[in-house]
């Protein structure tokens, strides 16, 4: 018999709209030590199923069905008996680990409480066992981390503590919702390793809840796959990724980029002379060590980077949260003050410009932003966001030649050109998106600046988005900087790729050779810690799995900057910086690249 | 492009909702609001026209009703008090005063607030430190005891007091301008503008001024209550304005030394003064329901 | 910690100063003396009188001599209460105040946080929207319009309690003064109280403990309280500012002999040193709590200690 069976689940909520039938007539079981993946994008009841079967839904939410969990009816117990499941026998950790914790109680008393509320057992005893748990998700010095507040913690730290507290009592089922999504990529290698790990000594069976189809490869048996709210199909991992059923899952399957997909070389087009050069950039923000009497320190956010970009070519820059690629974005904009370096747009230095040609020089270069909603102005219409760049650049023209403008560049950016009266929050993310392109595109560009555009969108917008990006590419010979945390993404889309680390290049490749060769230790565990979305080669892969965090850009390590996470690490290395050199097809920032070690 | 240009003309524009739109629906469902604004509304219109309408006048003594309770066959709606004096019509202007009062003192406030806490703001740093620490001394002040200070040694003028009591308020207006202009600076649809070429002005003028109106609004509605307490407070020390014009708070203050005798002499100008702070603060909080960003 | 005290008790040293000059000046720059009232003074007996009070000194050197004085405890001699320094006159005053203006913010803490909770707890219920209601009207009904209000009801109409001053010394007549005054703090607090722990208890940590199997009442007391306190503690400074200065109008309507009515008197006598001392004491007083307030929240939120 399964150890939960949930038959007929439908999920409603109450709202001033109306009713939201957020899942519809889901039937799933999970055996014993099994790991369930369910996967879907934005809105398709995944979260809700879950939260539904202990109880958690929001006020106005309404659970329907059975859930059959050892022999009782999840939805027909009382609350009582129902938190004694919780917590207990089912437990749960969240996405945010950054909010999943109560930031103003230390570690110990977070998860004594827990153990205390369904155990008998003195202070000491749980606190014991607390430690012990630690010490279990390889939390290192756990005795110290126990009087911690979670502040102190980093990012993975915490998720670690969430899945300690909720392993304590030993349950039989660990949900785990978004676990690693808003972690780094190579934090999210970790954590996943830890879940593997705990499922197979203790027997835990897992939940796993994900838009990630690389996530759900790499853990999970069995996969349930939902949209809008309904199972569009389940089944054993292998079945679902490699012979799909349902004409969504081969959708979704098709729409994710692929780290091992076929490796066509994308030709740059013939190098004529560099359309933006930057040279020895640094960004320097001063910062406050504690309160306002504090010592001033400079987090150092760009060090020291130079890159070229010739016409109608996408560079790709990847790199985790921290390694300043976004200000990278601003800086080469002007957007923020720099503190040393050039940057040389068709020849002329913007740092020469004046205010009135550096004006006109932006005609030359946009930017296209995260968050679709947060870079459109709200008391805009989306007319008047459009038109403001060709109003500002072009004052002298007419009404109408500016409508017409506005419209033609909508519908080439797939939107019908008939919204120019609408207000963004009417439009969802992708479209959102959409008129941000259009934005960007309509004073017809040298360069676009994409910073992390299909970040906030779910895989199969993301896939338009970015098809749509190299359409534009190839109409209007547009250089793109394209910058992601993406590797998938950013391989999919550039010519060119640089990583970087806390402010510093480490590698600049073509895709080709940063992919087949990477050089440098970091680009090599960056690339083995992007989960691949095929079940038998993601669980073949020997992984580079990176010890610790990210340390502080406002403190970061002397010599190479990646070295108290580089376990070829050497003397030299603490104590000399290492430049780029050009390593066959690479340029790279290490001391023992093309040694054998690395090889 | 001719063509196309026919087309777009050609088709039907969606007409849009703007977040102002949204804003008042969802500010005309909040029952409380909508009749606490009607209630206003009424207000203002009666304390304007209503003397127009009285056969007495504020400082007309009749000495035949001195002290008289409501009554409508001497047409005293709310009775006279010591002086013989129509309350009705007293209660009235003392409602233009105050109102009046909190209208221009809240407008001072507007001024000097937006402006303060727009540009230290918008332009940040070291003006931002210096402009703020100097709020965070005016703050620690016990400013209501400079302004009845002021109102015993300069005398009672109507003018000194809007422009004290709009010193004091512009504070807390300078703090919420400039919190709420410093998170525009750095959101991206302003980034995306300076990108774009978009001057400063046009920057500030377009999109950080239109999305500061929402705040400042619901902030206008909940500072004018706390203007006219203040001034009533003033009113009922006996600094406010002199005799025999008036104002609520010098009437609850003749009405509670004579509660005893004559309670409708502190009832009325109470009733009045208790109800307009009441429907100021409900639509206050209606509007901020209505049009704060954080609950979107 | 201690590190942070300090430094923030630097800090407050220059609002202290400004406070002082501020006051000091304003009052010396307006028109009247503190000997106009006394009609028909000789010339020679007002200069005597001017001399003795150091006011024949130029304005910045009486200011430096103000300054010292204050920073060893004196406030100068009183002008119109001639036997009494101000120092005297306050210390008479500030223990009635004191105990008013404690006993209102005790009550305003109290019940203001209970019902605040209770609000929150059963959001959208009876229970919220009365507690709510009364807030609201709380807020909206003035407390020198409530204290005539209340002694109209209790003292005339019902007689259960007298109408005020201090009387036998029971604690009967400290009874409508305290309630007068700590209403609209109530209803700021319970307001407060409220919203912030709606959005508490709405918060991803409480979300965790809930999943946590947690009952509710465990999980409000030791996770969603302090938290949800913390705004109430910031505003506890503003409380303070706005009970001493209704404290004025409270003390004068139920005939409170405390520091109030110095103040008032002080003005309307151009008494210049009682109104300074006043003043000054009551600024120390509101910018030292406002410190205390600042080192409490730095003590329970646990982000802050470290800075
Ligand atoms: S320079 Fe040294 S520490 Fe840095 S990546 Fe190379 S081997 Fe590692």
């Amino acid at each position: 018999m399964s150890l939960l069976e949930v038959r007929n689940l439908h999920v409603r909520f109450d709202t001033a709209d109306g009713e939201v039938h957020a899942v519809r007539n889901l039937s799933f079981e999970l055996d014993r030590g099994e790991t369930l993946g369910v996967v879907g994008e934005s809105g398709s009841g995944k979260s809700q199923t879950v939260l539904s079967l202990i109880g958690l839904l929001a006020d106005n939410g309404r659970a329907s069905g059975s859930a059959m969990f050892d022999g009782q009816d999840l939805f027909n117990l009382s609350p009582g008996a129902l938190r004694s499941i919780r917590g207990r026998r089912i437990s749960m950790i969240f996405q945010d680990p950054m909010t999943s914790l109560n930031p103003y109680l230390t570690v110990a008393e977070q998860m004594v409480q827990v153990v205390r509320e369904h155990d008998r057992m003195t202070r000491r005893a749980a606190r014991d066992r607390c430690l012990e748990m630690l010490e279990a998700v390889k939390i290192p010095d756990a005795a110290e981390r126990l009087d911690c507040y979670p502040h102190e913690l980093s990012g993975g730290m915490r998720q670690r503590v969430m899945i300690a507290a909720s392993l304590l009592l030993d349950p039989q089922i660990l949900v785990a919702d978004e676990p690693t999504t808003a972690l780094d990529v190579t934090v999210q290698a970790q954590i996943l390793e830890l879940m593997k790990d705990l499922n197979r000594r203790l027997g835990t069976a897992i939940i796993l809840i994900t838009h990630d189809l690389g996530v759900i490869a790499g853990l999970c048996e069995r996969v349930i796959v939902m949209h809008d709210g309904e199972l569009k199909e389940q089944g054993n991992v292998r079945d679902v990724f490699y012979r799909p059923r349902h004409s969504y899952t081969k959708a979704l399957l098709k729409a994710v980029p692929r780290l091992d997909a076929e490796q066509v070389e994308r030709l740059a087009p013939a190098a004529d002379s560099s359309l933006l050069s930057v040279d020895g950039l640094k960004v320097h923000f001063p910062v406050r060590t504690g309160g306002w009497l504090g010592e001033k320190r400079p987090l150092r956010a760009v060090d020291g980077v130079n890159l070229d970009l010739r016409s109608g070519e996408t560079l790709g820059i990847v790199g985790e949260s921290g390694c300043g690629k976004s200000t990278l974005a601003r800086a080469i904009l002007r957007l923020v003050p720099t503190t040393a370096g050039n940057v040389c747009l068709l020849g002329q230095s913007m740092g020469d410009l004046d205010k009135r040609a550096l004006r006109e020089m932006r005609r030359d270069a946009q930017v296209i932003f995260q968050d679709p909603l947060a870079s459109l102005n709200p008391r805009m219409t989306v007319g008047n966001i459009v038109s403001e760049p060709l109003r500002t650049h072009f004052p002298e023209l007419g009404a109408d030649e500016v409508r017409t403008r506005v419209a033609d560049v909508l519908r080439r950016v797939g939107l019908s050109g008939r919204e120019l009266n609408r207000y963004p929050h009417e439009f969802s993310g992708g479209q959102c998106q959409r008129i941000g392109i259009a934005r960007a595109l309509v004073l017809k560009p040298k360069v676009i600046i994409c910073d992390e555009p299909v970040s906030a969108l779910d895989v199969s917008i993301q896939a338009q988005i970015v098809n749509l990006l190299m359409d534009l590419q190839a109409e209007f010979g547009l250089a793109l900087i394209f910058i992601a945390h993406d590797l998938a993404v950013v391989r999919h889309i550039s010519h060119r790729i640089m990583v970087m680390y806390l402010g510093r290049i480490m590698e600049v490749a073509s895709r080709k050779a940063l992919y087949e060769t990477p050089h440098h230790p970091y680009t090599r565990a960056l690339i083995s810690a992007v989960p691949i979305p095929d079940p038998d080669k993601e669980r073949d892969r020997d992984r580079e799995l990176l010890p610790g965090d990210l340390p502080s850009p406002v403190d970061p390590p002397s010599g190479c900057r990646f070295r108290t996470r580089c376990r070829f690490a050497q003397d030299r290395c603490r104590t000399e910086a290492p430049q780029l050199r050009q390593l066959t097809d690479s340029l790279v920032a290490c001391h023992r690249a093309g040694e054998a070690v690395l090889v | 492009m001719i063509a196309s240009a026919q087309a777009v003309q050609g088709q039907e524009e969606v007409a849009g909702r703007s977040l102002w739109v949204d804003a008042w629906r969802t500010l005309r469902k909040n029952r409380a609001a909508t009749v606490s604004g009607i209630v206003i509304g009424i207000m203002a219109v009666l304390v304007v026209v209503g003397p127009w309408f009285s056969p007495y006048s504020y400082d007309f003594t009749d000495w035949s009703n001195l002290s008289i309770g409501p009554s409508l066959e001497t047409g005293h709606l709310f009775g006279t008090d010591t002086l013989g004096r129509d309350l009705f019509v007293r209660t009235l202007y003392g409602g233009r005063i105050s109102l009046m009062v909190g209208l221009s003192a809240t407008l001072v406030s507007l001024l000097i607030g937006i402006s303060y806490g727009a540009v230290a703001g918008y332009f940040g740093g070291r003006l931002d430190n210096l402009m703020m620490r100097i709020v965070d001394i005016l703050y620690a002040m016990p400013f209501m005891f400079f302004v009845i200070l002021l109102m015993v040694f300069f005398g009672r003028n109507l003018f000194l007091i809007f422009v004290a009591l709009g010193a004091i308020i512009w504070l807390d207006m300078a703090r919420i301008v400039r919190g709420q202009t410093l998170s525009l600076k750095h959101r991206e649809f302003v980034e995306a503008a300076r990108a774009q070429g978009v001057g400063t002005f046009a920057v500030i003028r377009r999109h950080i001024v239109p999305n500061l109106l929402g705040v400042v609004a619901v902030y206008v509605t909940l500072t004018i209550p706390q203007v006219i307490l203040m001034e009533s407070f003033l009113s009922f020390l006996g600094l406010g304005v002199q005799e025999p014009m008036t104002s609520w708070g010098a009437l609850v203050k003749d009405g509670s030394d004579e509660m005893q005798s004559s309670p409708w002499l502190l009832l009325f100008p109470a009733v009045f003064l208790a109800m307009t702070l009441f429907c100021f603060n409900f639509l206050g909080d209606g509007m901020r329901d209505a049009l704060d960003p954080k609950d979107r | 910690m201690l590190r942070y005290a300090t430094r923030r008790f630097l800090g407050a040293l220059p609002t202290l100063f400004i406070l002082i000059a501020l006051a000091f000046f304003l009052i010396r720059v307006a028109p009247g003396g503190p000997f106009d009232s006394e009609k028909a003074l000789l010339p020679e007996v007002e200069a005597n009188l001017r001399a003795a009070y150091n006011l024949d000194e130029p304005l910045h050197q009486q200011f430096a001599r103000y300054v010292w004085g204050l920073a060893q405890a004196d406030f100068g001699p009183s002008f119109q209460y001639r036997d009494y320094t101000v120092t005297e006159l306050i210390m008479t005053g500030f223990p009635v105040s004191l105990r008013l203006g404690g006993m209102a913010i005790t009550l305003a803490l109290l019940v203001g946080v209970t019902a605040g909770s209770l609000a929150a707890l059963r959001q959208n219920t009876r229970t919220d929207y009365a507690v709510m209601s009364a807030s609201m009207t709380g807020i909206s009904i003035p407390n020198f319009v409530m204290a005539p209000l209340l002694i109209l009801i209790f003292a005339v109409y019902l007689g259960w309690l007298p109408a005020g001053g201090l009387g036998d010394g029971s604690p009967r007549n400290m009874v409508l003064p305290v309630i007068a005054l700590a209403l609209p703090q109530i209803a700021y607090i319970s307001r407060l109280t409220r919203g912030s722990m709606i959005e508490v208890l709405r918060s991803n940590f409480i979300r965790t403990a809930r999943a946590q199997g947690l009952p509710m009442h465990k999980i409000v007391l030791r996770h969603a309280l302090k938290p949800a306190l913390l705004p109430v503690v910031s505003y506890l400074g503003p409380a303070t500012a706005a009970v001493i200065t209704g404290s004025v109008v409270i003390e004068q309507i139920f005939g409170v002999p405390g520091l109030g009515r110095f103040f008032v008197q002080g003005a309307l006598n151009r008494d210049y040193t009682l109104v300074m001392g006043v003043v000054v004491f009551y600024g120390v007083l509101i910018i030292a709590f406002n410190l205390l307030v600042d080192l409490a929240y730095a003590w329970l939120d646990p982000k802050v200690k470290y800075s």
